[in-house]
């Protein structure tokens, strides 16, 4: 069963570098108008993690949630 | 891991610049600290000046924020003083290998027990994008308007050449490596070096056609030769590369454990 992720972003401490947005597989980050990181996709996150490890402010958490189907 | 336990999270966000490389070089210090369990009242970390330096005002250990090129002289007395601690310096290009140049070789030559974190991102950062001695050959900077004709300081052969026990080279494109090679650091008794290639994307990435963070990223994985091949390569081949990898890894005695024995025997009468 593939793996499932919830996504929180730490508004305030988000500068807009959208290197998490680069390195996520499923490409669901994306900038909003006011330059903060935004989940566009959130059904599609895999909780690779890979914007975790990327995000140079730590403004990324991911939170693996049991996928039933 | 959690960030408080290692972080002055009240702090954050830190004051580096959007897709600046030394969020991600800190915190593999502290995934660092985490996986050989030290416990951070016993964590000194020393820094000079620069915007990596700034990196002590972040961490929730002993911390000293001290004067241009000089940490690692203020952790020297640090170690002398209390060789149980573990004592980690951060420094930058400029700071390590320019103004402080000379403290770097003569703490290696002692192989004394202090974790060297090198945040190189080819730069001064700090003072708005001046040339360092490990800024690349042809790059623009603010002293070299028209390409910097120096070629670049390589200080893993250097601090290899002048006694470390340990010295390593990663970057922040190949973070797990990075890791990996801290973790390896900080567990070496005896003086480490490792060199983390950074980026600086106000000062370094817009003067030299890298526009984005991403690309300089992208630029750290092209230019990445792994130690292992390079080996096979000769000197025009690896012109311009990043030479990754451990470059030396050694068990020769520390400095204050030498120190200590002479105590003894002095003290014991015996010569
Ligand atoms: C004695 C002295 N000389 C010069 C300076 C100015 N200065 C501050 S930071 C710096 C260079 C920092 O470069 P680096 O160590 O590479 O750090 P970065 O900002 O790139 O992370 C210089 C020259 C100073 N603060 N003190
Ligand atoms: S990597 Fe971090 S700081 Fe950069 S855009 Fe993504 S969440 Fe924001
Ligand atoms: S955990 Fe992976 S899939 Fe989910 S948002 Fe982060 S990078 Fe994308
Ligand atoms: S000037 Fe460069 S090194 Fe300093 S914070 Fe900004 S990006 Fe980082
Ligand atoms: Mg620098």
């Amino acid at each position: 069963m593939p793996k499932k992720g919830k996504v929180y972003i730490n508004e305030p401490w988000c500068k807009g570098c959208e290197i998490c947005a680069n390195f996520c597989p499923k490409k669901i980050l994306g900038l909003r108008g006011d330059g903060k990181m935004e989940v566009k996709d959130p059904e599609n996150c895999i909780a690779c993690n890979q914007c975790v490890l990327r995000c140079p402010d730590y403004a990324i958490k991911v939170e693996v949630i049991e996928n039933n189907d | 891991m959690e960030l408080e336990k290692y972080f002055r999270v009240e702090k954050l966000p830190h004051i580096w610049c959007p897709g600046c490389g030394h969020g991600s070089v800190m915190m593999s210090i502290a995934k660092g600290v985490d996986k050989l369990g030290w416990d951070p009242k016993k964590v000194v970390v020393v820094s000079g000046i620069g915007c990596s330096s700034r990196a002590a005002g972040y961490l929730n250990f002993n911390t000293l924020h001290t004067v241009h090129g000089r940490p690692i002289a203020f952790a020297t007395g640090v170690k002398l003083a209390n060789p149980e601690l573990h004592v980690i310096v951060i420094t930058g290009d400029g700071d390590g290998a320019a103004i402080g140049g000379n403290h770097l070789i003569h703490a290696c030559r002692r192989n004394i027990g202090i974790n060297v974190v090198l945040f190189n991102n080819q730069i001064y950062g700090m003072t708005s994008g001046q040339y360092s001695p490990m800024t690349p050959e042809g790059s623009m900077a603010t002293t070299s308007p028209f390409g910097n004709i120096e070629p670049p300081f390589d200080l893993c052969e250097l601090t290899k050449s002048a006694g470390a026990n340990f010295v390593a080279r990663g970057t922040v494109y190949h973070l797990p490596k990075l890791d990996s090679y801290m973790e390896k650091a900080f567990s070496k008794k005896g003086f480490s070096y490792l060199e983390a290639i950074s980026q600086c994307p106000t000062y370094y990435g817009r003067r030299n056609k890298l526009k984005t963070p991403l690309e300089m990223l992208e630029w750290q994985k092209e230019n990445s030769i792994d130690i292992k091949k390079a080996k096979d390569l000769d000197p025009e081949e690896l012109k311009g590369k990043i030479i990754t990898g451990i470059f030396t890894e050694r068990d020769e005695e520390e400095y204050t454990v030498r120190y200590d024995k002479l105590i003894a025997s002095v003290q014991g009468g015996k010569k």
